[in-house]
């Protein structure tokens, strides 16, 4: 089975490829990436991707698929065909699960189902400590040997430096980075961000530097023993600024941001609406802004979405008793390029931080539109207008606090492993 | 059609003294005798029959306001009515009440007086006097003194206007709006 | 002007000319609980149901007063009767009673925002009766209902609300309602219970209680919200109560006519001692007065909305 895609805006992101050109896929691997390429033949599908972009498929190192235990919430299979319908073709799938994802039989679970129900390639990312209880490490090799390419408690922090130690320094000998959610326990009782919003709505509050202590920290101990760390859903300036700052003596740190941190600020809470509570929390103005800034000069490098569905009745209660977080993996890509339009970010620029930046940090081989290199790409419209209805998410999760807002910019095919997984409705090539 | 006069300047001053005189006659004095007025003109007249009465009888009579937006039988089907105070400075047990409004048609207003007045107490009675009864009753209820009778038809309204609001003293009919 | 709002949520839906109107209106009201048969037939077959998930007896009391008085129905649930305590959700309980079809549902519950849920859900009216932390819109209509009674205004007035505030309801409700006036409102309490971003409300705050009450006109002093963690933010109540307590010998440096507020309850000894709340300058028992004629005021005008 062969595809030849014509005539779309071709980016890659590491070489700096933009331009119009084909690409012709052979069975998974991209044969040739060239200006009019002509092939013939009955087995040869075309598309015309013309006024269209041609990208990588996107990797995302942040969802929960919430498989095994909480299938009502999310599966495997509806988070993949969730993630290929937003232009997702690799998914990293934190581990708490019930039960976490701390030993070889969870990690090989996810890995045999997704091979069987799954659309997109996904990678479990394995538990800092037992139970996400934050006493003992995991068996980090044996879950290393079963596939997974991160080990990360999110959902929470590791509150014992002294264990954060010894798992930065014992990943070392895997060569996969420590995926940390940075959050002070005792300083995060609340629901929203502390700002001017919350003293409106009077929810209890947690302030930014909640975040930022954290974040401090775990630099802090990553470059006192050498290790990589990755910190995950940045939200604060604060932790921006600390990020930017350490970056400049030590390199072996990454992080990442979500749609929501860079499209919605605190004020969005002020109506109650459950789907905008998430942690860490909506922040203020000033914080978007450094986001966005952080974006900018590169001490963000990925972004990620964080997708975390819930079902209705999770979320159909008061403010205080909702559960936590945004189904965002199908609109992060339009959300995302408004960073394009605001001037934040060029296209390529963008795509740098869905597709390689991810894949170099977890050391997988996708990413990227070059001959040789294996067929996962998809076609997007940067203009395609669509207006977000959370009743027809293809993932379980509804809650989305973008549902009612047009978008600009949508994601039309997918092709992971050479074979077309998604292909919108409208999408006419 | 053109506004016809009921009553100009100088009838309504008759026509209030006449009022005044007869709530003396019919009570036979003014013993134990107290006005309240329905907002809103019914209070500016009944401040007029309560100086008429006095300089009559040479004593003082008391006055009280009644609003009845609280009593009425529409009172939600009105566009937000607007509430002003009731106030009756004076204990309505065992006294002859005359109630004094402008215009008296369908007698549901009165109803409603009667109703907000029976809540503050046991009066001995209860009289009503009206500049203008148009006639169109919906309850049975009727003036004991009126002022001027005119069987208004369906399409004209009967307005009372007095100085103290309007600027000057007449009742006229006009054509509905 | 005419009323067209289905519920009262909060104070930051409404316009100063709403809060006025409310305010007018009150006075009328507040003449039928002075006579002899206290009540008017103009909610009369209504139905009015308190749905409170939180225990109170001033403010329930007084909306189900308020509601008696206008000839109104009332019927009171208590969350830990009802099937809230076997697992029932708001949403639940919510759609039940509605299909009992209520004219007006008052709610207080301990989490912000319930009330605003709850207007979502049912068609009938909704009125907040106190959301955790976020607004307790009417009592706030009654404070300046009592403020602009006893000063004659509510403009130029210094008004000093001292206590809980990061946890109090009532003082988030009033400065809603008294930035809409040209007063000087000035919170004062240990620097713990003052919400950092307060001053971008329009507030000054003072944390010396000496200095805040000096030529006040209005001192509201608020209670420890206990059961929102508010002894969690000091030492001790004894220690709250040396530096926050309001005392005879404050009163001196506040303006000779000042009033003392509370919504009440009062803690007695610890935000307030015995001879300032039963002293001459409490308005405490005044301000309960009012909230009848205020909430008879509101269950009128919602109710007979302009549709």
């Amino acid at each position: 089975m062969s595809i030849l895609i014509k005539n779309g805006r071709v980016i890659n992101p590491k070489s700096g490829l933009d331009e119009i050109m084909d690409v012709f896929l052979n069975g998974s691997t991209i044969e040739k990436v060239e200006r009019n390429i002509r092939k013939s033949g009955g087995d040869v599908h075309i598309i015309d991707a013309s006024g269209h972009v041609v990208a990588p498929g996107l990797i995302d190192i942040h969802t929960h698929l919430r498989e095994p235990g909480y299938e009502w919430k999310e599966t495997i299979r509806t988070g993949a065909m969730a993630a290929v319908k937003g232009g997702f073709t690799s998914i990293v799938c934190m581990a708490n699960t019930n039960p976490v994802n701390d030993n070889k039989s969870v990690t090989d679970y996810i890995i045999q189902k997704a091979r069987k129900e799954a659309s997109c390639r996904v990678f479990p990312c394995g538990a800092i400590t037992k139970g996400l209880k934050g006493e003992e490490l995991s068996e980090i090799g044996e879950l290393y040997e079963a596939g997974i390419v991160a080990i990360s408690d999110d959902g929470k922090s590791v509150k014992n430096s002294a264990i954060l130690a010894k798992a930065l320094e014992y990943s070392k000998l895997f060569g996969i980075p420590v995926i940390s959610h940075c959050e002070d326990e005792d300083l995060s009782k609340g629901y929203v961000h502390e700002g001017r919003a919350s003293i409106l709505s009077g929810l209890d509050a947690v302030p930014g530097i909640a975040e930022e202590l954290i974040v401090r920290r775990d630099i802090t101990i990553a470059a006192y023993v050498n290790a990589q760390i990755h910190l995950t859903h940045i939200s604060s300036g604060g932790s921006v600024n600390a990020i930017q700052q350490a970056k400049k003596a030590y390199k072996k740190i990454t992080c990442d941001t979500c749609p929501h941190y860079f499209s919605l600020t605190d004020e969005a809470t002020l109506a109650f609406d459950t789907n905008t509570k998430v942690n860490p929390p909506l922040r203020g103005k000033e914080d978007v802004a450094s986001i966005k800034e952080g974006l900018r000069n590169n001490t963000i490098d990925i972004i990620a979405t964080d997708h975390a569905p819930h079902e209705g009745t999770s979320k159909d209660v008061e403010f205080d008793l909702a559960t936590f977080g945004i189904s965002g993996i199908e609109t992060a890509l339009a959300l995302s390029l408004a960073l394009v339009r605001e001037g934040v970010l060029t296209l390529p620029e963008l795509l740098r931080k869905f597709t390689m930046n991810p894949a170099k940090l977890l050391g997988l081989p996708y990413g990227q539109i070059a001959a040789g290199k294996v067929a996962d790409l998809i076609i997007f419209n940067l203009d395609a207008e669509w207006k977000v209805d959370r009743n027809s998410f293809l993932s379980k999760g509804k809650n989305s606090p973008f549902h009612g807002w047009t978008l600009k910019g949508k994601n039309l095919l997918t092709i992971v492993d050479g074979k077309i997984v998604y292909k919108d409705k409208s999408f006419k090539g | 059609m053109k506004n016809k006069v009921l009553l100009d300047k100088k009838a309504v001053e008759r026509t209030i003294n006449r009022i005044a005189h007869e709530i003396i006659e019919k009570n036979q004095g003014v013993d134990d005798l107290r006005l309240i007025g329905i907002r809103t003109r019914g209070v500016h007249l009944a401040q007029r029959i309560k100086l008429k009465i006095e300089s009559i009888e040479r004593i003082s009579l008391p006055l009280g306001v009644l609003d009845i937006t609280m009593y009425r039988d529409d009172v939600f089907k009105l566009k937000s009515p607007e509430l002003k105070k009731t106030e009756i400075p004076f204990d309505v047990n065992n006294m002859a009440i005359i109630l004094v409004d402008d215009v008296m048609q369908t007698g549901r207003t009165t109803r409603a007086a009667i109703d907000a007045i029976m809540d503050l107490g046991r009066p001995k009675r209860i009289q009503l006097a009206v500049l203008v009864d148009r006639g169109d009753r919906e309850l049975p209820i009727h003036p004991d003194y009126a002022g001027v009778v005119y069987a208004a038809n369906p399409e004209e309204d009967v307005m009372v206007r007095l100085n103290e609001v309007d600027g000057k003293d007449e009742v006229v009919v006009v054509a509905s709006s | 002007m005419n009323w067209t709002k289905k519920d009262l949520l909060g104070i930051t839906e409404l316009t100063k000319e709403e809060i006025l109107f409310i305010l007018d209106s009150a006075e009328s009201f507040k003449e039928v609980s002075k006579r002899d048969i206290k009540k008017v037939p103009t909610l009369r077959g209504k139905t009015v149901i308190t749905l409170f998930y939180e225990p109170s007896t001033r403010t329930r009391t007084s909306f189900e007063i308020a509601a008696k008085r206008l000839s109104a129905d009332t019927i009171n649930i208590s969350a830990s009767t009802s099937s809230y305590v076997k697992g029932e959700t708001l949403k639940d309980t919510a759609k039940n009673l509605e299909a009992m079809n209520p004219d007006v549902t008052i709610i207080r519950h301990s989490m912000p925002g319930a009330p605003h849920m709850l207007a979502r859900i049912v068609d009938s009216s909704v009125i907040n009766g106190g959301d955790g932390a976020h607004e307790h819109p009417t009592q706030a209509l009654l404070d300046l209902f009592t403020m602009r009674e006893k000063k004659g205004t509510i403009d130029g007035l210094k008004i000093v609300l001292v206590g809980d505030i990061i946890h109090s309801r009532v003082a988030r409700s009033n400065i809603f309602a008294l930035t809409h006036f040209d007063s000087e409102i000035i919170c004062c309490g240990p620097p713990t219970m003052l919400p950092p971003h307060l001053e971008e409300l329009g507030v000054r705050v003072e944390y010396n209680l000496k200095k805040a009450i000096h030529n006040a006109d209005v001192i509201m002093m608020l209670r420890i919200q206990k059961e929102r963690g508010g002894v969690n933010y000091i030492p001790s109540i004894k220690e709250y109560s040396t530096f926050f307590g309001l005392r005879k010998e404050h009163i001196a440096n506040a303006k000779k006519d000042v009033i003392i507020m509370h919504p009440g309850p009062m803690n007695r000894g610890v935000e307030i001692m015995d001879d300032v709340a039963d002293g001459p300058y409490s308005v405490i028992l005044e301000q309960v007065e009012n909230g009848v004629a205020v909430r008879m005021a509101i269950l009128y005008l919602l109710l007979g909305r302009e549709m």
